[in-house]
């Protein structure tokens, strides 16, 4: 294994990011001081680095962009998916600079540190992502301090101490408190988000909040939905009564067999009630655990924005945006459920859909940000088929 | 979808010669294509003018026609060979336009071909200026405001909509031939002319100025389904007003938040499907205004380009191969990614560094041009460089390049400037200006200062300045004596040399302390995942990984083999192109059937030489001793070195002999020794004279008036060469003592330590190459190539003819017989290239160079003897006996090369050949005789002879008996005579009828007026000294853009002659390689 073992703290290190195997990684902190405990996974986008950082489903993970210059157009208000941060951290080879473009309203790290994010640099990324590819996400602690005072010993206690994603379920965690409206649609580079552009008079949309990206619903009011946001421990009475023409449900962090536990009651009787229903990612998973399938932890998730899957109906390859580590066992798939995508890259489920029952899912994100706009159809394609 | 069953032969046209614009990334999208549709089971007829190209090489396509790619020429292989389908994506503009003139010319519907990987709707869809502007209208797309002109008046009324400064944009021609960018209108008048002209539909775009923006392209992919996928996205530092390929690029794009980036995604596909590029690779061009994101779409190419070479070498996706398999009907999803062998095609890569390609120009060469950048492209090589951050891969770019950077190097002129002086240098577009903004830097000026008048982004200065702030502390300290301090240099680019100046001291030293540190590189594999998979194909560049606490990681993993490294010839420029990629190629391929592991290290990334499949491991790194050293030191670590290929690349490998040697690096094949012998003038004096062989008298002067002194006991006229130039002026031949004196005081400087050489002028001398091949015991002439021009043009620039058209059988045998003594003495093992000069009977040796040269390639070609792979066996121990060298075709067809050149690029230029090498590329014409074999070299290489009209002759005294005689065929052939009064007189008192024209001093209408007017078909112009070329110049500055065939030697006057007989005897007809060679 490439990556180094180094029991004593050089010089200068301000930054450390110390692995449940005992690997200690030093390199330069940036962003917020203090230490965090998560999955260490990695991501290959090359573009979007802030709608990563503050997608809810980085929830419980500290990322390693494999992309070596992080921060280089800046942060800004508009490109975040969430109003909250949720990834822990994030390691990265090259220092932060300054931002080269011009939307930028201050430094990545500056962003960082103003949402409590830990930052680690300086850091042989490509080496340490090749060991996530080898071995599987590790459970690690990022740390940060000014002063250089680590106590690797404790970092180290902590990162084995951590119960690790599985059967963790963070969705419940992080879920919206209470129900919501929202309005806006998508950004255009002239205008902006199309603030409060939803068409009252739409199909409603409940939509389910596992950890969702604002982007989804951005596209569900563009695709013409009038949408409401529920808790993820909304009941099914409690939904029923909004009077939905569709269900949506949303991408999220942690294991879907343990958010599962309370979801999936609720999605088979909406299912059963013959509602329309659409799936991201965790939604995707929690449909198929709803159908009866199984998910599994895989050895090496898929996260980046460069992942292409067939679509089967007709071969078509769409280039997709991904961010999962658990996915739906396809050997599993009850007769009434048959996949719709598949991921080229390693041939696992991408996509499935009832044949008795109006409803669909994709393990892949529609909704981008980042990430290709190839797959949007399909917000078209559920707001569309409701009544 | 299954690959397609109805067509089974497909048409592929090549690219033709090396021009500015169109160099050896056709060789390289050409090349995989045919071996893609090869082992698909398609039969594959290939037509390509240039001998130099890998794709040429008889074994791998089925028909290899080594013709000219023009309409008619095409025509008529179709014709011959009746193909399925014709691929016209692969090479370029020329095969692009050629493509378009067979369907529109109903061709292509004659014989039932069709075009495949795009149709003749979309090729002028994307190329038609107003075409493509409605198109992007359609789609939403925001394109420069413009207007179409096909006369003056028309763009002056286009003035007034798009108002100055304005950009001007000829239709259908390539590199941006012809436009320019105009600030008056007195400008403005002038370049919509020469545009007007050089566009074959005479048609320019007037445009909207967008100067200064960012400029951005996408290199998109997309099959039949309508999958599409972006390869890679580039980010010009150079703003817009610069070429793309004048510009100095990154790859990815850096400054882009993904929302603008996906805006451009959308935007790119939606131009290929709005275009209709149904299958293959495009291009798509965006400017990007920085202060609002606003985006307006520049252009696209429908078709491999320059720029899809550079994102194939970046990325490890091969565009060409893909589009090639696209084009017969897969989609992406049934193709494999070969560098992962595990994910398919249907991706977008993925990159865990940053890509650099700077282009190398070659100003110097053209005396008269001003070294300014604009919208026509310049360059004629680049060179590309892979770091983990953009500091380290824009340095190892800079001395990637071998223009003698180091790095940042200070910019000479600019020492000791004042303020204002480094700010009027940082507002020319000059090809050094990234350099000058550093010095600016140095000078303490702003980021924003320099970003205001350059326009480069601030972001890429910021990045210059943290190395600029570097370089300030090592200059007051002196080297780091910490390892983590001496990585930090390292991992930003600093290469030892560049280190060394700055600490004053020796790049020996600062690699010793480095080494001392443990401070060495690590190599990362190029995978197009940024590591998410496991990469079977060993591509790599290294990184001074800089982890900052820890080991760096390396992934080179030496195999145990038997290795060869064979170095590259780096960027492309004048005089050291194509032809040496092709022999390292040759190398490569040769070795691994003999049983290496072959190793590529290379760093231009149009080449073959740097595809992934063409050696086993592929370094991609710049040629300098260090970057070298560092590899050889990895692969050492395991398996057994058997030697590096230092002669095989041009003169960048063999730079870099001694410090292999030095290094205690096995060198394979003739000694360094050798060929520093070969090199040194005492040294190979004394060889000579022991050999018995003849040399013109020479001598070495390292004053002025030693200079005089040797001229005058050599006697004139003399050819001087200098070994330090002034003002890009080189070599020349000086007739008399005044002449000599102006040289010396105008042109060179000569000192000590910058001497000149002083050689007899052989007038009238014919030359000869041989291209030779021995084992240090037995030779091999593989080639006697005789020049066509005279001794005295330079050997690159010179058409020449194997076997000999004119020469005497016993003095081909001296010459073989000098060869092969020569070969001996020098204890060849491997190539040889030899330069004899033969007048009145007697063989002068000019030259030998005991390694590969220019013309092994066309010398291959025409003998069918594949002496690079021979050689390079032979370098690794083989014997020759061991080969079939036996001839294989001698008397049935002769192989003229025909050098092509740039001047229309550099309006100003005289286009007069000379000493100084100025071609940028060659074609070959190959038939029964040697005027049929002229004439089709004439018209691979862009003349057109005429059959009909008036021809010009103006010769100097000492040609007047040589013209006579081709005067009178022409005559007898039709052809009308004019000539000024000195050649009129010669030609009438030989009973050929003739008028005479003014001379341009004799008063209008003179000879320029009446080629301007279109009169004159043909020129034949040969001048004597200074005065006489100087006067002579517009004659042969109209004819270039006029573009009227011109000679500027006898003897090429009077092939075009027997050329324009021969095609009045019979049309030219098509054969392909193949049939030439399976003849014996």
């Amino acid at each position: 294994m490439a990556v180094a073992k180094a029991p004593v703290q050089p010089k200068g290190a301000t930054g450390v990011l110390v692995l449940a195997d005992g690997s200690v990684i030093w390199g330069h902190g940036f962003g917020a001081e203090g230490v965090a405990v998560g999955e260490v996974c990695f991501n290959t986008a090359m573009t979007g680095y802030q709608e990563v950082m503050s997608d809810p489903s980085y929830a419980g993970q500290i990322i390693t962009f494999t992309f070596p210059h992080i921060g280089n157009v800046g942060a800004n208000n508009e490109d975040i998916e969430s109003a909250n941060p949720h990834a822990l951290g994030c390691v990265v080879r090259e220092p932060v600079t300054a931002a080269a473009n011009f939307r930028a309203q201050r430094r990545f790290d500056d962003w960082m540190k103003a949402w409590g994010r830990i930052g680690v640099s300086g850091v042989d990324t490509r080496a340490l992502t090749k060991r996530i590819r080898e071995g599987g996400a590790p459970n690690g602690v990022i740390a940060h301090n000014k002063a250089g005072q680590f106590d690797i010993k404790t970092l180290l206690s902590q990162a084995r101490g951590w119960p690790g994603l599985e059967g963790m379920d963070l969705a419940s965690v992080i879920s919206a408190t209470q129900n919501y409206s929202w309005d806006d649609g998508l950004w255009t580079l002239q205008g902006g988000y199309a603030v409060h552009s939803g068409n009252p008079d739409g199909p409603h949309v409940v939509a389910i909040d596992y950890g969702m990206k604002r982007n989804i619903l951005r596209n569900l009011v563009a695709a013409g939905a009038r949408v409401t946001v529920v808790p993820a421990t909304a009941t099914f009475d409690e939904i029923m009564a909004l009077k939905p023409a569709g269900i949506f449900l949303s991408n999220g962090p942690g294991d879907p067999a343990a958010t599962g536990v309370h979801a999936v009651p609720t999605i088979q009787k909406m299912l059963n009630a013959g509602l329309p229903l659409f799936g991201i990612c965790l939604g995707h998973q929690l449909l198929g655990l709803a159908v009866g399938a199984k998910t599994l932890k895989m050895t090496q998730g898929h996260r980046g924005a460069n992942h292409p899957v067939k679509r089967l109906s007709d071969g078509r390859v769409e280039i997709t945006s991904m961010n999962h580590g658990f996915a739906v066992d396809t050997d599993t798939l009850p007769a009434t459920a048959r996949p719709t995508h598949i991921s080229l890259f390693d041939g696992t489920l991408a996509g499935l859909e009832l044949t008795d029952r109006p409803a669909f899912s994709v393990q892949y994100h529609p909704e981008a940000s980042p990430g290709p706009q190839d797959s949007q159809y399909l917000f078209e394609k559920f707001v569309g088929g409701l009544k | 979808m299954p690959k397609r069953t109805d067509i089974q032969s497909i048409l592929i046209i090549g690219a033709g010669p090396i021009i500015i614009g169109q160099a050896c990334e056709f060789d390289y999208s050409g090349t995989q294509a045919v071996k893609a549709l090869k082992v698909e089971g398609y039969r594959i007829i290939l037509v390509n003018s240039n001998p130099a190209t890998i794709m040429t090489d008889p074994e791998l396509a089925d028909a290899t026609y080594v013709e000219p790619i023009t309409p008619e020429i095409v025509a008529r292989i179709i014709e011959k060979e009746r193909p399925d389908a014709v691929l016209p994506t692969m090479g370029g503009q020329t095969a692009l336009n050629t493509a378009l003139a067979l369907a529109k010319d109903g061709t292509l519907d004659k014989y039932g071909v069709q075009l495949i990987g795009a149709d003749a709707e979309a090729i002028d869809k994307a190329e038609d200026r107003l075409k493509f502007r409605d198109a992007m209208d359609k789609i939403g797309l925001e394109s420069p405001r413009s207007r179409i002109a096909h006369s003056v008046e028309e763009a002056l009324a286009a003035l007034e909509h798009v108002g100055l400064p304005s950009i001007i944009r000829p239709s259908f021609t390539m590199g941006g031939t012809g436009g320019g960018i105009a600030y008056n209108r007195e400008e403005f008048i002038r370049i919509v002319t020469g545009g007007l002209d050089a566009s074959p539909t005479t048609e320019v775009l007037v445009e909207e100025s967008v100067l200064g923006w960012k400029e951005y392209e996408m290199e998109v992919v997309r099959d039949k389904a309508d999958n599409a996928i972006i390869i890679c996205s580039i980010e010009n530092i150079d703003p817009m007003g610069v070429h793309t390929g004048d510009s100095i690029t990154i790859a990815p794009a850096l400054t882009l938040t993904d929302k603008e980036y996906q805006i451009m995604r959308n935007a790119s596909i939606a131009v290929l499907r709005e275009i209709g590029v149904e299958t293959g690779g495009s291009n798509v061009q965006f400017a990007v205004n920085p202060k609002d994101g606003r985006l307006v779409v520049i252009e696209m190419n429908p078709r491999v380009s320059r720029s899809s070479a550079l994102a194939s070498k970046a990325t490890g996706f091969p565009i060409a191969k893909v589009a090639a398999l696209l084009a017969v009907g897969y989609t992406l999803d049934e193709i494999m990614n070969d560098i992962t062998g595990a994910t398919p095609a249907s991706f977008e890569p993925t990159i865990d560094y940053i890509v650099t390609k700077i282009p190398r120009f070659a100003f110097e060469k053209f005396k008269g041009s001003e070294p300014l950048l604009g919208t026509a492209m310049k360059s004629v090589g680049e060179v590309m460089a892979i770091g983990r951050n953009w500091q380290e891969s824009v340095q190892k770019a800079l001395r990637g390049l071998e223009t003698g950077l180091t790095g940042f190097d200070e910019v000479e002129t600019l020492q000791g400037a004042t303020i204002e002086e480094i700010e009027a240098a940082l507002s020319r577009p000059t090809p050094d200006r990234l350099l000058v903004a550093a010095d600016a830097l140095r000078a303490g000026m702003s980021v924003e200062r320099i970003h205001q008048i350059a326009k480069f982004e601030p972001w890429f200065l910021r990045q210059m300045q943290e190395l600029m702030e570097m370089e300030a502390a090592v200059k007051a300290n002196g080297l780091p004596t910490d390892a983590a301090g001496f990585r930090r240099l390292k991992s930003v680019g600093f290469s030892d040399a560049r280190l060394a100046k700055l600490a004053d001291t020796t790049e020996a030293e600062v690699s010793r302390v480095r080494r001392g540190l443990n401070v060495r590189p690590v190599f990362k594999r190029i995978d197009t995942c940024a590591g998410e998979f496991a990469a079977k194909t060993p591509y790599m560049y290294s990184s001074y990984e800089a982890p900052s606490f820890g080991e760096p990681d390396c992934e080179s993993k030496p195999t145990s083999a038997r290795k060869i490294v064979i170095l590259g010839g780096g960027p492309n420029r004048i005089g050291q192109g194509i032809e040496f990629d092709y022999c390292c190629c040759h190398a490569c391929f040769a070795l691994d059937d003999a049983g290496y592991e072959t190793i590529m290290v290379n760093c231009n990334p149009e080449t073959v030489s740097t595809d992934y499949d063409t050696s086993d491991r592929l370094y991609f790194e710049p040629l300098t001793a260090e970057d070298v050293l560092e590899i050889l030191n990895t692969e050492m670590q395991n398996g057994e070195l058997v030697g590096v290929i230092v002669q095989l690349g041009g003169q960048t490998p063999l730079k870099l002999a001694q410090a292999l040697q030095d290094a205690g690096i096995p060198i394979l094949g003739t000694s360094p020794d050798s060929i520093d012998l070969a090199e040194d003038r005492e040294r190979f004096a004394a060889l000579i004279t022991e050999l018995g062989l003849k040399q013109p008298e020479n001598g070495i002067a390292r004053s002025a008036e030693e200079a005089v002194r040797v001229a005058e006991t050599i006697g004139y006229p003399v050819l001087m060469r200098p070994s330090y130039v002034l003002g890009g002026r080189a070599m020349e031949i000086v007739d008399t003592l005044a002449q000599l004196e102006t040289y010396i005081r105008e042109a060179v400087v000569v000192s000590g330590s910058s001497p000149v050489l002083i050689d007899r002028y052989l007038r009238d001398a014919i030359e000869v190459d041989v291209d030779a091949v021995a084992d240090g015991d037995t030779v091999h002439v593989a080639g006697v190539l005789q020049h066509i021009e005279e001794a005295g043009v330079h050997s690159g620039d010179s058409a020449c003819s194997l076997p000999p058209y004119s020469l005497r059988a016993d003095i081909i045998a001296e010459i073989e017989r000098q060869t092969a003594v020569l070969a001996r003495a020098l204890k060849v093992k491997g190539l040889m290239n030899v330069q004899f000069a033969v007048k009145d009977g007697d063989v002068y040796l000019i030259e030998v160079n005991p390694r590969a040269s220019r013309t092994v390639p066309f010398t291959a070609k025409a003998t069918g003897i594949p002496v690079a792979k021979i050689a390079a066996r032979v370098m690794a121990g083989e014997k020759l006996a061991s080969f079939d060298l036996s001839p294989r075709n001698v008397g049935n067809h002769i192989a003229v090369k025909e050098a092509v050149f740039p001047f229309a690029r550099f309006p100003g230029v005289d286009p007069v050949l000379g000493p100084e090498m100025k071609s940028t590329g060659e074609v070959m014409g190959i038939d029964a005789d040697f005027a049929t074999a002229f004439a089709k070299s004439q018209l691979a290489a862009f003349t057109t002879l005429p059959q009909s009209g008036r021809v010009f002759i103006s010769v100097k005294d000492s040609d007047k008996p040589q013209i006579i005689e081709a005067a009178r065929d022409l005559v007898s052939l039709g052809f009308e005579l004019v000539a000024t009064s000195g050649t009129e007189r010669a030609l009438k008192a030989a009973g050929i009828p003739v008028t005479a024209v003014n001379k341009v001093a004799e008063g209008r209408p003179h000879i320029v007026d009446r080629i301007k007017d279109g009169e004159i078909a043909l020129i034949f112009n040969t001048t004597e000294g200074l005065q006489s070329l100087k006067d002579s110049q517009s004659i042969r500055a109209s004819a270039l853009y006029g573009r009227v065939p011109y000679y500027t030697t006898a003897p090429a006057s009077r092939a075009a002659v027997a050329a324009i007989a021969a095609m009045r005897r019979h049309r030219l007809e098509v054969r392909p390689l193949q049939s030439y060679h399976h003849q014996s």
